[in-house]
């Protein structure tokens, strides 16, 4: 009989081109490669350096994200709104793909995107397959039963000219929810939940599979906002067993196996699944019956609270530098605070079914005249499909702003940020000091939790919205 | 890569757990397509003020940091994004290792391989070092030891290969091309094709 293995081992199992030794790591296989404008131009230096071709132009996907700005862009001479750097970044990927002959998804394709946001809606990312970006999100794809995770630049240059990577085999961890989010709570929530309960390094060297009964019965893009913030708690990589619902996602996309092929994959794909008896390294036990909103309080994704439950106290120095930093008090819920911005995006909740969810709580309402609310596509499909749907009326019609797709005020670097001191809700992923502008003040939610803010002008619980 | 055999220095220290790699180099600072020159914008957001003086408060900025090599972070440094940037950056500030109780993962794989020396150390020794800033320490990464200003050694654990590439100077791209033959080989067998 066999040993029974997690879901993480028979993936990785599937791609080890050389063992690993004492002495050296495995050679895993990348059948993946997503690229964007802000961590691969270094690498292609090292590529002309060395006289290297991409060795494989059909696993690598290249699109536009980072420092692309969100306002309507028709020429280059646009590009100018997010400074001369960025403008030259885009640029220069625009020459490396055709120097080296790859497809780019870039201005005029139609899909361009988020680089987590556009694998999946393509249907490239697949169950079973390996993934990587230069983007620590990469985890993402995850939740389709891949193993994905985020590299730096010279190992973007590893996968472009040997379509390998040199891997140490991580640990597993399994994050257990059981029952059931309650009404107006999410997959947001639910992870900011878990990242508050593991703590932001509680994942290191792990990778994650969520699992239980509360997983399950997430959607597709509900299981990419989890998996997405697994970086959020360390771990390089999180992962959910693919099933039916994945499968049903995947059928028909442009780029999703066809015909026979199809049938064979979904086949392949059923035996991804952690067997029983298997063990994990560690495990975090949840339920989600007992959630509420949960929005961040301080400087890392770890410091979380539900909306309506007091700061907590802490006499650690980092802790008590972050309170001042975010200027909110111990023992004070955070639906006291008052909003400056709102923003509704990212790769964590960029996609229709978080465009609907904001959305449907702005419908009827107002933007509180002092909030400036942003509302941005993950990718120009998300954008024609939720216009399609008439939700960027709504969006409009409440007094916020419905941008062109990108990362925007998720990674202050494209001309969308906050300014000093401002007090932005936001359904990105990182809380960080200055991540959205210099001296800036993150607060994560979701995007119902952010359009209830929007609406009330100050940090609100969205369940009074529905 | 320059083979990094031993260092010696002094320490600088920041106690604050969790700095991100926003804080090791904030994203309006990737706009870049080079790897150099990185370190005039290390820790920019924490070494100016808001009005772009420069804050004589923080550590870096203290006349005794100046020249110190080795950095002693708090728990988790280096978590966040997987930019690269952020070991260039500190390798371009003049940082050769960094000290922790725990260093991110993606942080950690991009510091060892462009020769900054990320080392986990006990609690026990982290602690004694957060005390004594500016610690003259030696680093060997052959025999993978710290040697304090007392003469105690303290062992740390790196990665077997990550320590030849350090000390050999070793290109990994080069290590995986030697590889090729295997790799065309996996990709004709295997089960199935992406």
């Amino acid at each position: 009989m066999s040993i029974p293995t997690t879901l993480f081992e028979k993936v990785w199992a599937d791609h080890v081109v050389v063992e690993e030794t004492a002495d050296t790591p495995a050679i895993l296989y990348i059948d993946l490669h997503i690229i964007h404008e802000v961590t691969t131009p270094q690498a292609f230096s090292v590529l002309r350096a060395n006289g290297l071709p991409v060795r494989r132009p059909d696993l690598t996907l290249p699109t536009l994200d980072h420092s692309t700005p969100t306002t309507p862009v028709t020429t280059f001479k646009d590009l100018l709104v997010a400074g001369e750097g960025a403008a030259n970044q885009v640029r220069q990927m625009e020459q490396n793909c055709e120097e080296f002959g790859l497809d780019l998804l870039g201005y005029g394709s139609g899909k361009r995107g988020i680089v987590h946001v556009i694998g999946p809606e393509l249907g490239a990312t697949q169950p079973g397959k390996t993934i990587v970006c230069g983007d620590s999100h990469s985890s993402t794809h995850g939740a389709f039963g891949a193993l994905a995770f985020g590299i730096g630049t010279t190992e973007v240059g590893h996968v472009l000219a040997t379509q390998c990577l040199l891997q140490r085999k991580p640990k597993t961890l399994a994050v257990n929810v059981e029952g059931r989010l309650p009404a107006g709570v999410t997959a947001k929530d639910l992870i900011l939940a878990v990242i508050g309960k593991m703590g932001v390094d509680g994942g290191t060297g792990h990778v994650i599979e969520y699992r239980g009964d509360a997983i399950t019965a997430l959607d597709m893009e509900a299981r990419m906002t989890i998996c997405n913030m697994s970086i959020e708690g360390g771990a390089r990589a999180g992962m959910i067993a693919p099933d039916d619902t994945t499968f049903a996602y995947l059928e028909g996309r442009p780029r999703s196996p066809q015909g026979a092929e199809w049938d064979a994959s979904v086949s392949r794909w059923r035996k991804l699944r952690t067997d029983s008896g298997a063990r994990f390294d560690k495990s975090v036990t949840l339920n989600a019956n007992d959630l509420t909103p949960m929005v961040t309080f301080g400087t890392n994704p770890g410091m979380v609270v539900g909306i309506d439950e007091p700061v907590p106290e802490g006499s650690d120095p980092s802790f008590r530098k972050a309170l001042d930093y975010m200027q909110v008090e111990s023992g004070k819920p955070m639906t006291e605070t008052s909003v400056d911005v709102v923003f509704v995006g990212s790769c964590t909740n960029g996609r229709l079914s978080d465009i609907e969810e904001a959305a449907r709580v702005l419908e009827g309402h107002k933007v509180a005249d002092h909030v400036r609310m942003m509302v941005v596509p993950g990718s120009e499909q998300v954008k024609a499909e939720a216009e399609a749907k008439g939700l960027d009326k709504v969006i409009m019609a409440a007094g916020a702003e419905w941008r062109e797709a990108g990362c925007s005020m998720c990674i202050g670097m494209n001309g969308d940020i906050a300014q000093p001191g401002q007090l932005s809700v936001s359904t990105s992923n990182r809380n960080f000091e200055g991540r959205q502008g210099v001296g800036a003040r993150t607060v994560l939610a979701s995007p119902a939790t952010a359009a209830a803010s929007a609406i009330a002008g100050h940090v609100a619980d969205p369940r009074t919205y529905s | 890569m320059k083979p990094v055999k031993s260092i010696g220095s002094r320490t600088v220290v920041l106690p604050t757990r969790d700095i991100d790699t926003d804080q090791i180099i904030a994203a309006r600072f990737l706009t870049t397509t080079s790897r150099e020159g990185l370190g005039e914008n290390a820790f920019f957001d924490l070494r100016f003020n808001k009005d772009g003086t420069r804050n004589e408060d923080f550590v870096l900025n203290r006349p005794e940091s100046e020249g110190c090599g080795i950095l002693v972070a708090g728990n988790n440094f280096g978590c966040g994004s997987s930019r690269e940037h952020a070991p260039w950056a500190l390798l371009d500030y003049g940082f050769e290792a960094v000290i922790s109780t725990e260093i991110a993962d993606i942080f950690r794989s991009n510091s060892l391989k462009n020769g900054l020396v990320a080392i986990v150390v006990d609690e026990d020794t982290h602690r004694w070092l957060l005390e004594n800033p500016g610690a003259e320490l030696s680093i060997d990464v052959e025999t993978t030891s710290i040697t304090l200003p007392d003469g105690r050694s303290i062992g740390f654990s790196i990665d077997g290969f990550s320590r030849h590439c350090l000390l050999e100077g070793v290109d990994q791209l080069g290590f995986l091309r030697n590889q090729m033959e295997a790799i065309e080989t996996f990709e004709e067998v295997r089960a199935w094709k992406p």
